[in-house]
């Protein structure tokens, strides 16, 4: 390792002026404490509180708005919806975008503020734009025991350029018998060896069918005694 | 070896799709023969099996149901297929392959409870298994045993899939509630539990996938036969999902009772040759660790209580000796971390301050004091929050904190002497490169 520049060490023979120099890590700003971006931005007194938008001016596509309507007449209480609803918003426009939120309020009656604090609360509704491909690796304890956060790390070199895909590590995705695994656009992949990763990374960068022999669908059970 | 219920060729062609199932019995005496008891007989044939919830928390299903008041009122069943304990992959095979067991589990369920609407909370990740829930709920629907008038005895279910958006905490009950309300995911209090006021307000029904599959077997068999599988207090079949350093990864299904030496070497084939288990997770990655000292306990819900740790949702997570133990509940500790929703303070705190504990050790600048810090934050997360996902924490790494202190201790110190090192070779590089 290099040793790092002192500033104020006229010279670099002097142990005293060095020691005398040495800074240790900063403190991190605790004002990065929270994980939302923008948390401790001042509150804008003067602005209105975002109401329910407008059917008459919110343009909402209709096959989202068929979509949502018929989402909410699965449950007694139509803001049961809101999760289904802007899972639909996000397929159509790759996030939760401020759009994507105002046009699911709009058909729901719901405020954006309310919707914009669901969509927060969950791992798998997006609050910044990201890539349109969605790649999980999983990285919990039993995927790690067998390389998940080695595999995670091979695709981050293989795609991490890629704007269009959205990699990322995730929380347990229940497929530790098939670890290391990843979750391509939902389909499910795993084991992958090492030799496999360019292979995976093609078909992802290509939008293909990820590594159609190595699918968890087409696994048989592990258990030998269930196959008569 | 084991009996086979829920598992039995599971392989079979096809077997997702209503014609093959009905083949084999499905949606057939069994389903008529529970639709035509009086509500009160089929909860007390459940009671009678001693069929304990395969979710987690072991609660008996019968029991459950009993809690559920009379009346007319509107009533739900939900199943929690939100199966994010980490190791458990058990209700996802069980879902993709054989769909319409837990169908039929469901109306025997909802029967039982009074319910007339149902839904089941599967998490978002599992896109695949849904579609699959999903196409099977539109096939029983359209063989009219989803709806109106089942099978002609004047009982109506309606059933949904609902999908979650991925979070760990959506699997506890009051959460899912909230989640498939439409809000935020977070616990409730309880009391009232959920048989009382549960979804909407309405007295509700929840339970896991592998509980409502195993339903349809105890009417079939009766719940006195059920019974006899198994051992004292732990009925029936459970489905195991192994995961971690074995052999042989996956879901077994198997008597309780068995020991589980038989589970993780003559069923996975145990670690890697020349490898020993350094510690197993035997219901998720929430349950207290045990080593490889206690590989001869029987799997089973009453066994595994008394050796300090909890049979769980059947996951069990072996780590060999090749891994430190540090990194295992560094792990262990950030994914609750990060899953905590932030409601209780000793949760969110407990977890974030243990995480950084850990991290100390990681980095070299922790003292065998910070162990004991560890430990009494983990004590204090324990039984003091709405639900049990701080407890989940503390219990794991408070384990391996007690049963690994030597190592932790070993670690501290090659780190920070390492650490040492460092700094003194960024001040002195002729010192360093001479050390």
């Amino acid at each position: 390792m290099t040793p790092p520049k002192l500033r104020g060490v006229s010279d670099p023979n002097d142990l005293g002026q060095k020691v005398a120099a040495f800074e240790p890590a900063p403190v991190r700003d605790p004002k990065t404490g929270s994980r939302v971006p923008g948390w401790d931005d001042a509150v804008d007194l003067d602005k209105d509180p975002s109401v329910i938008p407008d059917p008459a001016t919110t343009a909402v596509p209709a096959d989202l708005r068929a979509e949502i309507e018929d989402l909410m007449t699965r449950y007694p209480d139509r803001r049961s919806a809101s999760i289904p609803a802007l899972a639909a918003a996000q397929r159509l426009h790759g996030w939760c975008s401020p759009e994507a939120v105002e046009q699911v309020a709009c058909i729901m009656r719901l405020t954006p503020g309310y919707l914009i604090a669901v969509a927060g609360f969950y791992d798998m509704l997006e609050t910044a734009p990201v890539g349109r491909k969605t790649v999980y690796v999983c990285t919990n304890i039993s995927c790690s025991l067998r390389g998940g956060d080695e595999l995670l790390a091979a695709l981050h070199g293989e795609l991490g350029d890629d704007p269009d895909v959205n990699l990322r590590g995730f929380e347990c995705l229940g497929a530790c018998d098939i670890a290391p695994m990843a979750s391509v656009n939902g389909v499910y992949v795993g084991p992958v060896s090492d030799d496999e990763i360019p292979v995976l990374a093609q078909h992802i960068r290509d939008g293909a069918d990820p590594l159609p022999d190595k699918q968890l669908v087409k696994r048989r059970t592990a258990d030998p005694g269930a196959n008569s | 070896m084991s009996q086979h219920l829920i598992f039995k060729d599971i392989d079979q062609p096809g077997l997702h799709t209503l014609d093959v199932f009905r083949s084999r019995g499905g949606y057939g005496d069994r389903l008529k023969r529970a639709l035509q008891m009086p509500r009160e007989a089929l909860v007390e044939e459940l009671k009678a099996s001693g069929l304990r919830g395969r979710g987690g928390a072991g609660f008996s299903m019968g029991m459950k149901a009993s809690f559920m008041p009379k009346g007319a009122m509107d009533k739900y069943l939900v199943c929690n297929a939100d199966e994010s304990e980490p190791g458990t992959f058990k209700d996802r095979e069980l879902m993709q392959k054989i769909p319409h067991l837990l169908i039929e589990g469901m109306i025997i369920g909802a029967y039982a409870a009074g319910a007339s609407r149902s839904f089941i909370f599967i998490r978002g990740e599992y896109a695949q298994q849904a579609d699959i829930l999903e196409a099977a709920i539109v096939e029983a629907k359209a063989a009219g045993l989803v709806g109106q008038n089942i099978l002609g005895t004047g009982f109506d279910l309606d059933m949904w899939v609902h999908r979650g958006a991925g979070a760990y905490i959506c699997g506890e009950e009051t959460a899912l509630l909230d989640a498939l309300e439409g809000k935020r995911g977070n616990p409730r209090l309880k009391p009232p539990f959920p048989a009382n006021q549960g979804l909407y307000q309405g007295p509700t029904l929840i339970n896991n996938v592998e509980t409502l599959a195993t339903t349809p077997f105890i009417v079939e068999m009766g719940g006195a036969e059920y019974a006899k599988i198994g051992v004292q207090n732990s009925s029936g079949t459970k489905l195991v999902s192994i995961s971690g350093h074995v052999e042989r990864p996956g879901n077994y299904e198997i008597e309780l009772g068995m020991s589980s030496r038989d589970i993780i070497y003559g069923l996975a084939g145990g670690p890697g040759e020349g490898r020993s288990v350094k510690l197993w997770f035997p219901g998720g990655s929430s349950s207290p660790v045990l080593t490889g000292d206690d590989l001869d306990l029987s799997y089973d819900f009453d066994t595994l209580a008394k050796a300090g740790t909890m049979l769980g949702s059947g996951a069990i997570i072996v780590v060999d000796d090749t891994t430190s133990v540090v990194d295992v509940a560094l792990k262990t500790a950030a994914f609750y971390k990060h899953e905590s929703c932030g409601k209780c303070t000793p949760c969110r705190e407990g977890t974030t301050w243990t995480v950084k504990m850990l991290q100390r050790i990681k980095s070299g600048e922790a003292t065998p004091m910070d162990l004991d810090i560890i430990a009494s934050v983990c004590e204090q997360i324990q039984g003091n929050c709405l639900c049990v996902l701080g407890d989940a924490m503390a219990m794991p790494v408070g384990s391996m904190v007690a049963k690994f202190r030597g190592e932790f201790e070993e670690y501290i110190e090659m780190a920070r002497a390492e650490s040492e090192a460092a700094l003194l070779a960024s001040i002195l590089p002729s010192v360093g490169a001479a050390a």
